[in-house]
């Protein structure tokens, strides 16, 4: 298979900062911007403490209201409402809206293991198989405990909560393994409870699942 | 060391409780016998908040140990890849106590802790309002927190995490002790949060200087005010939490398991009620240090005072507008998910508004770099960094990523310790002078700082990107192979190296405590009251109480100590050993009357040690025990009223500079009045927290509808609504009888006593044979839940009753003296609201049916 080429070299294969399909690519972006954002913000505050040790009383002819309306209110408001449109939009586009043709696969995490239902009544243990370059409707059936499905290089994280269930829509760009986890604490076992999402060429999706189920189903782990 | 070779001053080594009897006036030497704590045993009978605020924080900072060593074993399991250091049954009671520790038995404490000890003396009182409740939350403060703390020594500690999100924390997935022990020890814990939000609250509205109007309080008080008030409104749901959770693990009642129509969301929603407010709660207090102490030290008086009021008080609502910015992963609709995090990053602008104001107080004034402003820089740059890393979770796709990562490790940690280690620190070394009484030597405090500031950046910068590369938290150990092992590495070894720096810390505050020179009031120059005394204080903290006409007392007047001292204030002259201070107008500041507190007693400790009773003997599923021992509390408790009030009517009291007052007993609205009312708010709380509870699982749980609805039998129904009813109408004509005469106020609190004891029977009866087999599904259960909270409110309404009954018989009421009855009336008009909105709401939840159809399309 493909192994992971990380970012620098360093990256390991579950980075959120290696993205490999559309919603981590998205969140990726995010990031940088935030963080440059941040970096921009955090420079100020401690240029402006800075100030104030080097060259005492500068600020005393400053009026309180100055400080109040221009860095109390409108810098952060400015800022704060352009993140708010660009994050909502980019979580627009993330949803599983309905009607996209996408594939639908169930996980169903106990503690502590996950087992992925296909069509057909097909299984695969901690081996999630996928189509590559098509979006996946993962829907994450809540069992036991909470556990929370995770394939940090594809895109977020979903709960799965005794009772309920949630969809999250993921694609990966590019045939390969990425590594999943389980990141709701869960128990002595959590640690252990990771799984390897497999994307296939779009065209062996389906036979992947069968031979994949058909060996699972003899029961080894 | 070469500070232990330089000659000492007098007194030696020990520290001075006490001035030397000829240091003092007459009437200070009459006052310090009324005020002083006993010795030996007695001092277990402490309600002094000056002895009690040194309390509190000595056991916060010993509970601050326990959860930094947690820390440690922490990062000595993941220094290394693949650690075999202690197993995952180990790790994970270790990093669920660590923080239950650092959020439960430290932070929340420490803060109180500092409180308790300052703001009587920075409004001008001589002590709070209820000084045994002071008492009595340490006590339930330090028992519970023995009782988890022995727990981890026994191994048996609680495992599931800090938020004990169930099912893990279910009696089927966590059948042990451990998730009891986290029930029940930290909900013994809220009890004295409770008791300090009640406590803050009414001794800040009312007990203060005369003069010192809301507008001219010190920023810090106003801080305190909001942050009891989200106590009040924030700790109930979490109790009420944690009662239901517990019932459903030993009572078997299905809240929260979704095969019987509960639901697990249910707790995480009422957990983060509490859990988000929280972080507010713990930062709010810290930030009205840094608003106290900055401008004190950069010599300008802070900008913005309006300003900063506004913003505490929008961030205290907004903070309850947050809570499902922890829950962004459990499915929520994205448009509730938009309004939360819209919500979530508008409490940055009253947070940048602080921020800019501290900023430009800075930059008009001469800062300069003495210790405490060494830690305050440290605020600056830790809290922002904390403060940024936060508006980025609170962006949902961003959080989808990075949620239950150890990003969010790193970011609760620069905002917690940068919000609030970091100022709490500042505020130590410069309130040292204040609680020694001595000049503080500063060269360990700076080296402290840099092993702190340095060692800590260390640990978490780094946790940031641990988190980015995929690292869940709560990992017990980890693989290699995926970058997470240098970074984990450099986390440890920061660490430790902070862990060294507060090691210094406490060696330095030992040191400070027994060596310097004595110092002179008020070191820094500061303008507010707490510097207007001697130090150490004494156990009165005023020897008179000042008049206060402006933000800057001690600007107005720099002799106010000295002259206070000389007894130039109100109540100078100690009258029939009466603990005597000063109560105000919630506005105006203008005196209205003269409170008598209490003196020492063993009384708290006792009550704190049955309701310890009542945790074991849950705990232990001793269930014989339980109700001796509430028996046993229900006695003690009443047994406060005994040095409450008094026997006959004084009319107006000398109260000096030729101010005349009533005493407490003899005004409408007493101290224990607003005391009453503002616990209400939290009760009204918790049964708002119920009614959403229930709503909740109606309309939203899965396992819906339940079995057919069996509606409460009308006429027990009826009954029980004219029960509590006759109860308030008889507790209102006990007031009104007052009038006419004290045995026919006594006849109609006997009539009110009946009525509350039938509303307890009949709601009982309701619950025990009309709700069948509640266990069957979580619709039954509530509503045995709701019978219950009625029950439980009709039954205190009947001892509250009597006890009047008893408080008429022995004197202690009269036309003057009627506040008993008032709080009676509360009491009975609270109990009646509650049972009638419940019998209501029970009624009308079958029609609600239909909306599930609109919650869960």
């Amino acid at each position: 298979m493909i192994p992971a080429i990380g970012v620098g070299g360093c990256a390991g294969k579950l980075s959120i900062l290696d993205p490999a399909g559309p919603a981590a690519g998205a969140t990726a972006l995010l990031w940088w911007v935030m963080l440059a954002g941040a970096t921009a913000s955090f420079l100020l505050v401690v240029a402006l403490v800075a100030v104030a040790f080097l060259r005492p009383g500068i600020g005393a002819g400053i009026p309180p209201r100055r400080w109040l309306v221009w860095g109390g209110l409108a810098f952060p408001g400015t800022v704060l409402a352009a993140l708010l449109v660009f994050a909502l939009a980019t979580g627009e586009r993330l949803l599983p809206h309905p009607g996209s043709g996408a594939t639908v696969v169930e996980a169903v995490p106990e503690q502590w293991a996950w087992t992925f239902r296909y069509a057909g009544g097909r299984e695969t243990r901690d081996i999630l198989h996928l189509p590559a370059g098509r979006p996946v409707d993962v829907r994450v059936i809540g069992t036991d405990v909470i556990h929370s499905f995770w394939v940090p290089r594809l895109g977020g994280k979903v709960d799965a909560i005794p009772g309920h269930v949630n969809t999250i829509r993921l694609r990966a760009d590019r045939p390969g393994r990425y590594g999943g986890v389980c990141s709701e604490f869960c128990g002595t076992g959590h640690t252990s409870m990771t799984f390897t999402a497999v994307a296939h060429e779009a065209g062996a999706f389906e036979e992947a699942v069968s031979a994949a189920s058909g060996t699972s189903l003899e029961g080894t782990r | 060391m070469s500070d232990a070779a330089r000659p000492l001053v007098s007194g030696g080594a020990a520290p001075r409780d006490t001035d030397t009897p000829e240091d003092l006036t007459p009437a200070q030497r009459d006052l310090a016998r009324i005020w002083e704590t006993p010795p030996g045993w007695g001092r277990l009978a402490a309600v002094n908040h000056t002895v009690l605020g040194r309390r509190f924080i000595v056991a916060a900072f010993v509970f601050f140990a326990i959860g930094g060593v947690l820390a440690m074993l922490i990062r000595a399991q993941l220094a290394s890849p693949r650690s075999a250091f202690v197993g995952p049954e180990l790790y994970n009671q270790i990093f669920t106590m660590h923080g239950t520790v650092m959020m439960f038995l430290f932070a929340i404490p420490m803060f109180e802790g500092l409180a308790i000890y300052l703001l009587p003396k920075m409004l001008g009182a001589r002590d709070f309002a209820f000084p045994r409740l002071t008492a009595f939350g340490f006590w339930c403060y330090v028992l519970g927190g023995t009782i988890l703390v022995a727990a981890m020594l026994l191994g048996i500690a609680p495992d599931s995490g800090w938020f004990m999100y169930t099912p893990l924390s279910s009696g089927r997935h966590s059948p042990g002790i451990n998730a009891d022990i986290w029930l029940l020890g930290v909900t013994f814990v809220e009890i004295s949060a409770i008791a300090a939000a009640v406590e803050f609250t009414v001794s800040i509205l009312k007990f203060r200087a005369p003069g010192m109007s809301l507008s001219r309080m010190p920023l810090f008080g106003w801080y305190v005010l909001v942050t009891a008030g989200m106590m009040l409104v924030g700790f109930p749901p979490l109790i009420l939490g944690s009662v239901l959770l517990e019932a459903e693990r030993v009572l078997d009642l299905p809240f929260f398991d979704p095969a019987r129509g509960g639901d697990a969301l249910l707790w995480q929603h009422l957990f983060w009620l509490f859990g988000h407010p929280e972080v507010y709660i713990i930062f709010l207090p810290a930030a009205g240090l840094v608003s106290t102490i900055l401008p004190v030290l950069v010599r300008r008086e802070i900008l913005g005072y309006a300003a900063i009021v506004v913003s505490i008080t929008v961030m205290g609502f907004l903070s309850f507008g947050l809570w499902v910015h922890h829950m962004f992963t459990v499915g929520i609709p994205h448009l509730a998910q938009a309004f939360f995090s819209a919500a979530s990053v508008l409490v940055a602008i009253p947070t940048s508004v602080q921020i800019f104001l501290w900023i430009g107080t800075m930059m008009a004034g001469r800062p300069s770099f003495s210790v405490p402003m060494l830690y305050l820089v440290g605020f600056f740059v830790v809290f922002v960094c904390g403060g940024l890393t936060g508006v980025m979770l609170a962006i949902v796709p961003f959080d989808w990523q990075v949620h239950d990562t150890h990003f969010v490790v790193a970011h609760m940690h620069y905002v917690l310790v940068g919000g609030f280690i970091f100022p709490m620190l500042a505020a130590a070394y410069y309130y040292l002078p204040h609680v020694t009484g001595r000049e503080p030597l500063y060269g360990v405090g700076k080296l402290a700082f840099w092993l702190i500031f340095v060692g800590f950046n260390l640990t978490f910068l780094i946790m940031h990107l641990t988190g980015l590369l995929g690292m869940p938290r709560r990992y017990a150990s980890f693989p290699t192979g995926y970058g997470w092992d240098w970074p984990n590495l450099i986390s440890s070894v920061g660490g430790f190296i902070t862990t060294a720096g507060f090691a210094l810390f406490a060696i330095d505050m030992l040191f400070q405590l027994r060596f310097g020179r004595r110092t002179k009031p008020d070191p820094w120059g500061a303008e507010t009251l707490e510097w207007a005394m001697p130090l150490r204080p004494r156990a009165y903290a005023f020897a008179s109480l000042p008049t206060v006409s402006s933000r800057t007392p001690l600007r107005d007047a720099p002799g106010l100590g000295a002259a206070l001292e000389r007894g130039e204030g109100h109540l100078a002259t100690p009258r029939n050993r009466w603990q005597e201070t000063l109560v105000v107008d919630m506005a105006s500041g203008e005196p209205e009357h003269i409170a008598i507190l209490p003196r020492p007693t063993i009384l708290p400790l006792l009550t704190a040690l049955a309701i310890a009773g009542i945790v074991l003997a849950l705990l232990f599923k001793l269930f014989w025990l339980a109700p001796a021992a509430a028996a046993a509390m229900v006695v003690l408790l009443l047994l406060w009223s005994r040095d409450a009030g008094q026997r006959q009517d004084h009319g107006l009291l000398d109260a000096g500079r030729g101010l005349a007052l009533p005493l407490h007993a003899e005004v409408a609205r007493p101290a224990s009045w607003w005391g009453v009312v503002f616990l209400l708010a939290a009760d009204a709380t918790a049964f708002a927290s119920l009614v959403f509870g229930a709503l909740f699982l109606w309309l939203v749980a899965p396992g819906w509808p339940g079995p057919e609805v069996v509606p409460l039998p009308p006429a027990k129904a009826l009954a029980l609504a004219a029960a509590v009813l006759a109860a308030a109408v008889a507790g209102r004509a006990a007031v009104a009888a007052l009038r006419r005469s004290v045995p026919a106020a006594a006849l109609a609190l006997w009539a009110a006593a009946v009525a509350e004891a039938a509303a307890l029977g009949l709601a009982l009866w309701l619950m025990l044979a009309d709700v069948p087999a509640p266990t069957s599904h979580a619709s039954l259960a509530m509503t045995a839940a709701f019978l219950a909270f009625v029950a439980l409110h009709a039954g205190i309404g009947a001892v509250l009753a009597a006890l009047g009954v008893w408080r008429c018989v022995a004197g202690y009421v009269s036309v003057r003296r009627a506040a008993d009855l008032r709080i009676g009336v509360l009491w009975h008009d609270y109990t009646a609201a509650t049972a009638l909105l419940s019998l209501v709401f029970l009624a009308a939840l079958p029609w609600l049916v239909p909306l599930r159809s609109l919650a869960r399309p």
